[in-house]
């Protein structure tokens, strides 16, 4: 569902997938440097399984699969789902995971432009549900790139030693463990925790915010997503912060820990399953942002980004109905 | 017994008027039992069991019923047929008796059997209202054993786990080994959904496509007509 105006840009979808996916390097970057290149691997996988399943389809439903294939955003699904997973999962979990989003989530809804969820997100929620221990698994930073290979190709599951929980993993556990003495301040004291985020993660998390930087710069991306985003987010980790300090975690390990950042430059601005009008988008983002809080805060599941983004996608037809802008000329609401 | 009304009453239980595809009716069990096919093959026996039953008692003694209270009275047949096949299932097969707990009394509020009952055995005679029971519930059945085999093979990589639960000593089949991690999600309910919106989307797609050779074989008909005219 889209509204006037009908003005776009005359770039075309290949030369945006193209500003998305090179905005993704720097991101990619930190992750190789930090936790080594098994995350190259996972890209391949799902890139080269995201080809062919979207290939496939287009054969499928008739279509002419050289124009449609061209355009790059099954990659960019690719890429999203490989830097959503954990790196060191085994090599069919990308392969089902980007499968479900290029099958059931894109193509089963009618394609590029049609689909109400993100794909990438559908992706992640449906591991996530399926196969809940082996997506909390993730690197222990300095694991070497064998080691890496062995997990993601080989049949054995890793030991305790090489894998480690994510910040937000290790907060909530921390926090339910300690019981009613827990303390947020000596929780992260912890081994998977850096400066202001996760261990490694805050390094992403910059590559992230960077490559954003240049999607807001080239008018790729607008900004009243990744502002509601990040904005929202901030405000609801502050108020809970600074009423429980011990018990809730600061705004800025919300904002550098987890998938906020990739989150709020590349996955709520996916401008097909997203809303479209101004304030909307203000709407959707923070919705989107408060959910997830909600989700890391209380939930049971490591993240909350995924849920939330599916959540607000179901949401959009409302939030764009009530979001029009006004016609030039007229008062609000004149018609 | 009219060789037609029987093949019609047939293919509308199986196929036309299926109640798991069609119909749409009797979801509660079908969702939530059809986790493996053993225990999806016995909720589906049993309710087939009910429907034969709760039709013939209907049939015979639709004559005496007055219509005012039909629903009152037809619930109150189906729930003691019910409460004897609970029993059974309890004296007889008491370790799947555990599993399929509480869906078996509740296939008395299970809209399939009243409704079959309420439009079929209440306005036709025994024998075509016991073959109507039988029908739709092996329709049932079928929908029930297909999401039942579906889920519990990309579920958790088995097939006919429970089995031991009615044959001494059987042991299930692994399909894709002991490290078969299992797709959680087939499992769970939403699965359920996923898996009987498959079902449906394959048997309109089977309609369609038998739709669309019927028109074509209709326009190629009259044309040797035409010509011997």
């Amino acid at each position: 569902m889209s509204h006037s105006p009908y003005l776009r840009d005359s770039r075309s979808v290949r030369q945006i997938m193209l500003h998305v996916l090179a905005a993704l390097l720097p991101g990619i970057a930190a992750y190789v440097w930090q936790f080594g290149a098994g995350i190259l691997l996972q890209l391949l996988l799902a890139s080269l399984t995201a080809v062919a399943a979207e290939a496939a389809m287009l054969k499928l439903r008739g279509k002419p699969i050289g124009l449609y294939l061209g355009d790059l955003s099954a990659i960019v699904t690719a890429w999203l789902i490989a830097l959503s997973l954990p790196p060191i999962g085994p090599w069919w979990m990308i392969v089902v995971a980007t499968l479900c989003a290029i099958v059931v989530a894109k193509h089963l809804y009618g394609g590029l432009g049609q689909n109400p969820f993100n794909p990438a997100m559908v992706a992640f929620c449906v591991m996530i549900v399926a196969f809940p221990s082996l997506m909390s698994q993730w690197p222990a930073a300095g694991l070497d790139l064998s080691q890496q290979l062995d997990l993601i190709l080989g049949g054995s599951r890793p030991l305790d030693a090489i894998t480690a929980a994510t910040p937000l993993d290790a907060l909530r556990t921390g926090l339910r463990t300690g019981g009613a003495d827990a303390r947020v301040a000596e929780i992260v004291q912890g081994p998977a925790f850096g400066l202001i985020g996760g261990s490694g993660w805050e390094w992403v998390a910059a590559g992230f915010a960077l490559g954003g930087i240049h999607l807001l710069w080239q008018r790729i991306i607008s900004w009243h997503l990744p502002a509601a985003f990040l904005l929202t987010m901030a405000l609801t980790a502050l108020l809970l912060w600074g009423m429980h300090p011990e018990r809730f975690a600061s705004p800025l390990l919300h904002l550098a820990s987890g998938g906020t950042l990739l989150a709020a430059f590349f996955i709520v601005t996916d401008p097909v399953s997203g809303a479209t009008t101004p304030k909307g988008k203000l709407v959707f983002a923070g919705g989107a942002a408060f959910i997830a809080y909600m989700i890391r805060s209380f939930g049971n599941y490591p993240d909350g980004i995924a849920f939330a983004v599916l959540l607000m996608n179901i949401c959009v037809p409302l939030i764009d109905m009530y979001t029009q802008p006004a016609v030039f000329g007229h008062k609000r609401r004149s018609s | 017994m009219d060789k037609q009304i029987t093949r019609e009453i047939v293919t509308n239980g199986l196929w036309k008027q299926n109640p798991g595809l069609v119909q749409l009716l009797g979801l509660c069990p079908i969702l939530a039992i059809s986790t493996n096919l053993i225990n999806a093959v016995s909720l589906g026996l049993a309710t087939i069991l009910v429907m034969l039953l709760a039709n013939l008692g209907v049939a015979a003694l639709r004559n005496f019923i007055p219509y005012e209270v039909r629903i009152p009275v037809f619930i109150l047949i189906i729930a003691s047929l019910v409460t004897v096949v609970d029993l059974a299932f309890n004296a007889w097969l008491h370790g799947l008796y555990l599993v399929l707990g509480i869906f078996i009394p509740l296939i008395v509020t299970n809209c399939i059997v009243l409704a079959r009952v309420e439009a079929f055995a209440a306005k036709n005679d025994i024998v075509h209202s016991s073959l109507d029971g039988l029908a739709q519930g092996a329709g049932l059945l079928a929908v029930l054993a297909a999401l039942g085999a579906m889920r519990e093979v990309v579920g958790s990589g088995t097939l006919f786990s429970g089995i031991d639960l009615l044959v001494d000593g059987a042991t299930p089949l692994l399909l894709f080994g002991e490290h078969y991690p299992g797709f959680l999600l087939a499992i769970l309910p939403p699965g359920a959904f996923f898996a009987l919106g498959l079902l449906i989307a394959l048997r309109n797609w089977i309609e369609g496509r038998a739709a669309a050779r019927r028109q074509r074989a209709a326009a190629v008909v009259p044309t040797p007509e035409a010509g011997t005219a």
